[in-house]
């Protein structure tokens, strides 16, 4: 007997997290709902919870994180997991070992819980598929990053008591950014009116079509939205390539006092971290206490994250399959 | 209160379909009123009068092809001493080129150009800031910042940029700015190593050509390009048929699509080369008589949009060399009227479209206030003698350099009085 046939309308019925896209409102409600619960304990003196007690989590990062990385392990250990970090440095990548050879080794060390990180679009779909385990997508190349969606989402909802209906602006670099790709896609899914707004080098062709409305103009815009979400503008594509420079960056497309006028007097300042203070966001906006709630953001990520590893580890088997191990 | 009134003038402005007999009267530097009937009882007492004996006063000329020495090679020219020969050839307005030591690519710079112009030029002069930095290539420059600082378009100057990729980010990211870009198309691959037009004078004379098809490929690309980003673009030089016939197309489609040509290209051909002349030494080359008759025609069915001077002072050390080491370009100032009229006297062109190529179209392109004979708009304005012949003798160009391929030409027809914000810079007798 496996647990769903215990349970057969699972919270999440999703043996991975992979992306945004094919989640349905309920998925993410539940997700949602999961998440305040654990905000709640993460305020307690006691933190610990059981829920993946005797449970093995690897954090598998292909790229260098910190937040996200660190995250994931207080998530993993606040449930009870055993939590392994692993960053694969690009000298084992030297030595040739290739994704799926990585992926294989790792499944036969039984874990529960995989969560990856890879600089490839793709990736963490194409590991998922070579391992008997629950895989997390904590961000593949410039597609999806689901669970800072969530926790974007968690935030939103928790300030303004809902996502439907809200106008939110995402801003930057929208190009790699798979934080907005995931941004977009959840909070279509919940009813929310997505802008994007950025310098055309910074727009993915076709963008559009993803249900957003487009501008390149802040000032148009910023024009009444209810949340305005800032992207990090790399520092390699700054000079030149896809804009001229950095002051002319922050002149025309970086978040100010200025700017920020014809959004609603009560409009949230996002932003997924880390910041470039003066790229894209004027210092003082990212630290005003009324607007910005950008702190507030990676405190939601542990919850969010904690609700992801619960929910996925409720579908894993509870019980040994016949012969296995012998 | 400053006011001149020029009567008995014909008043011909392409963007206002005038062309008649009247008055003009200038007034603190702006056309305060004109018309047939305008001083018909009589010039008041206190006013100072021109009477232009029925010549043509048109707007003030623009050339927004114009090299300078200044900053790094004020030998060649200065920006006043362009200033001077411009106004000497009846030009009001003139656009200089960032390919200077340094590259005007930065803010700095062009407040540079537009503080010593203030300082020492007599007409009005804007700098076309550089597409990348250095007119390297490779980066591109801070366009909203320095268009707000003054430039009015962008360009690598006489450096086609090649990179595709660089292309299209700055035809997109300009996009946003309503940035005009200005592409020097020359495919520099195709045509490594030509010094002249490919063709069977080339063989004949010895010298490596430069084909055509380095021009029309890179309008293609650029088209191509331009279709995907929807920004304004400009080649600066068209100078073969199938460039007209591939731009006239594109206009068609309805392209944001632009054109000029050089005095040079509309009036001189590959032949003029002939004994290795290197004034005759130009970039893109002066091409094959088929493609002058298709550049004329280009100009008078209105596709290709402005005729420029592609003024480009040389020193004599630089020219006076075997033909395939001398350098390219030639002062052109003080030619660019002349040599159009001469295409209006020989019946090929209309003189509403010479002058509205030299006057409203660049300045509908470039955003100027200039360009057209409108009360309250800028006094900039040409007083040009159709029909006086004379012969030009290098020696006396207000140009620092003398590099003209019109050396001793008989010319008919020149700009007698030039007027840059209702002050005289130019007078000559018509002689």
């Amino acid at each position: 007997m496996t647990s769903s046939d215990a349970n057969p309308t699972p919270l999440f019925p999703h043996r991975h997290l992979i992306g945004i896209e094919g989640l349905s409102q309920a998925d993410i409600t539940s997700l949602l709902d999961l998440a305040d619960g654990y905000v709640d304990q993460n305020r307690q003196i006691n933190k610990k919870g059981d829920v993946l007690r005797g449970r093995t989590q690897i954090n598998l990062f292909f790229e260098a994180s910190t937040r996200t990385q660190s995250s994931f392990e207080l998530a993993g250990k606040r449930l009870g997991a055993d939590v392994m970090n692993m960053s694969v440095s690009s000298s084992s990548i030297k030595k040739g070992e290739t994704l799926i050879d990585t992926a294989t080794t790792l499944n036969a060390m039984h874990p529960d819980l995989i969560v990856v990180r890879h600089g490839d679009s793709g990736a963490v779909e194409l590991l998922s598929q070579k391992v008997g385990c629950s895989v997390l997508n904590a961000g593949d190349g410039s597609h999806e990053h689901p669970t800072q969606a969530l926790l974007d989402a968690l935030t939103i909802r928790r300030r303004k008591g809902r996502l439907e209906g809200m106008t939110v602006a995402i801003c930057g670099d929208i190009l790699h950014s798979r934080v907005a790709r995931s941004n977009i896609l959840l909070l279509n899914i919940m009813g929310a009116r997505v802008r994007v707004i950025a310098p055309k080098t910074l727009l993915p062709i076709g963008i559009e079509r993803l249900g957003v409305e487009v501008f390149n103009d802040m000032t148009e815009g910023l024009k009444d939205v209810d949340i305005v979400m800032m992207l990090r503008l790399q520092l390699e594509r700054m000079h030149g390539s896809f804009v001229p420079s950095v002051r002319e960056y922050f002149r025309y497309f970086g978040l100010d006092y200025e700017k920020l006028k014809v959004a609603k007097p009560d409009a949230l300042i996002m932003h997924p971290g880390p910041m470039n203070r003066g790229v894209e966001i004027d210092s003082a906006v990212a630290d005003d206490i009324n607007r910005s709630v950008i702190r507030e953001q990676v405190e939601m990520g542990v919850a969010v994250r904690m609700a992801a590893l619960d929910a996925l580890a409720r579908n894993l088997p509870n019980e040994q399959p016949a012969g296995y191990g012998a | 209160m400053n006011r001149t009134a020029y009567t008995n003038a014909r008043l011909f402005d392409p963007a206002n379909g005038l062309d008649e007999t009247g008055a003009l009267l200038v007034e603190d530097g702006k056309i305060a009123d004109l018309g047939a009937s305008l001083f018909s009882g009589g010039v008041p007492q206190d006013m100072e009068t021109v009477d232009c004996g029925g010549k043509l006063l048109t707007p003030g000329l623009i050339d927004m092809r114009v090299f300078t020495g200044e900053p790094g090679t004020e030998f060649r020219e200065t920006l006043g001493s362009a200033s001077q020969s411009a106004a000497a050839g009846g030009i009001t307005t003139i656009i200089v080129m960032p390919n200077t030591d340094p590259v005007i690519d930065d803010v700095a710079l062009v407040d540079f150009i537009e503080r010593r112009a203030r300082d020492t030029a007599i007409v009005n002069v804007h700098p076309m800031a550089a597409l990348t930095r250095g007119c390297a290539g490779e980066q591109m420059t801070e366009i909203g910042l320095l268009k707000d600082a003054g430039a009015v378009a962008f360009t690598d100057g006489d450096k086609p940029l090649s990179d595709p990729l660089v292309m299209r980010r700055a035809l997109s990211y300009a996009h946003f700015f309503d940035a005009l870009i200005v592409q020097h198309a020359e495919d520099r691959d195709l045509a490594a190593g030509g010094v002249m037009n490919e063709g069977e004078l080339a063989s004949r004379l010895g010298l490596t050509g430069r084909p055509s098809a380095a021009e029309t490929i890179m309008i293609e690309r650029d088209l191509r390009l331009v279709e995907l980003t929807g920004a304004r673009y400009h080649v600066a030089q068209v100078t073969c048929k199938a460039s007209v016939d591939i731009i006239r197309r594109a206009k068609q489609n309805g392209l944001p699509v632009t054109c000029g040509v050089s005095a040079p290209h509309l009036t001189l051909n590959e032949n003029d080369v002939a004994s290795y002349r290197s004034f005759m030494k130009l970039s893109p080359p002066l091409r094959h008589e088929d493609d002058r008759l298709a550049v004329v025609e280009g100009v008078a069915d209105g596709t290709i949009d402005v005729i420029v001077s592609s003024h480009d002072p040389q020193d004599p050390e630089t020219k006076r060399l075997p033909f395939a080491q001398a350098a390219y370009g030639a002062v052109g100032l003080e030619t660019l009227l002349p040599a159009t009229l001469s295409l209006v006297h020989g019946g090929t062109l209309a003189l509403e479209r010479a002058i509205e190529a030299l006057t409203t179209s660049p300045a509908s392109l470039l955003g100027l206030k200039s360009g057209h004979l409108t009360k309250g708009s800028p006094a900039d304005l040409t007083l040009i003698d159709m029909n006086v012949p004379w012969v030009l003798d290098p020696e006396k160009l207000k140009s620092k350099s003398k590099n003209t391929p019109y050396d001793e030409r008989r010319l008919q027809g020149r700009a007698i009085r030039t007027i840059v914000g209702g002050k005289e810079v130019h007078v000559s007798g018509g002689k």
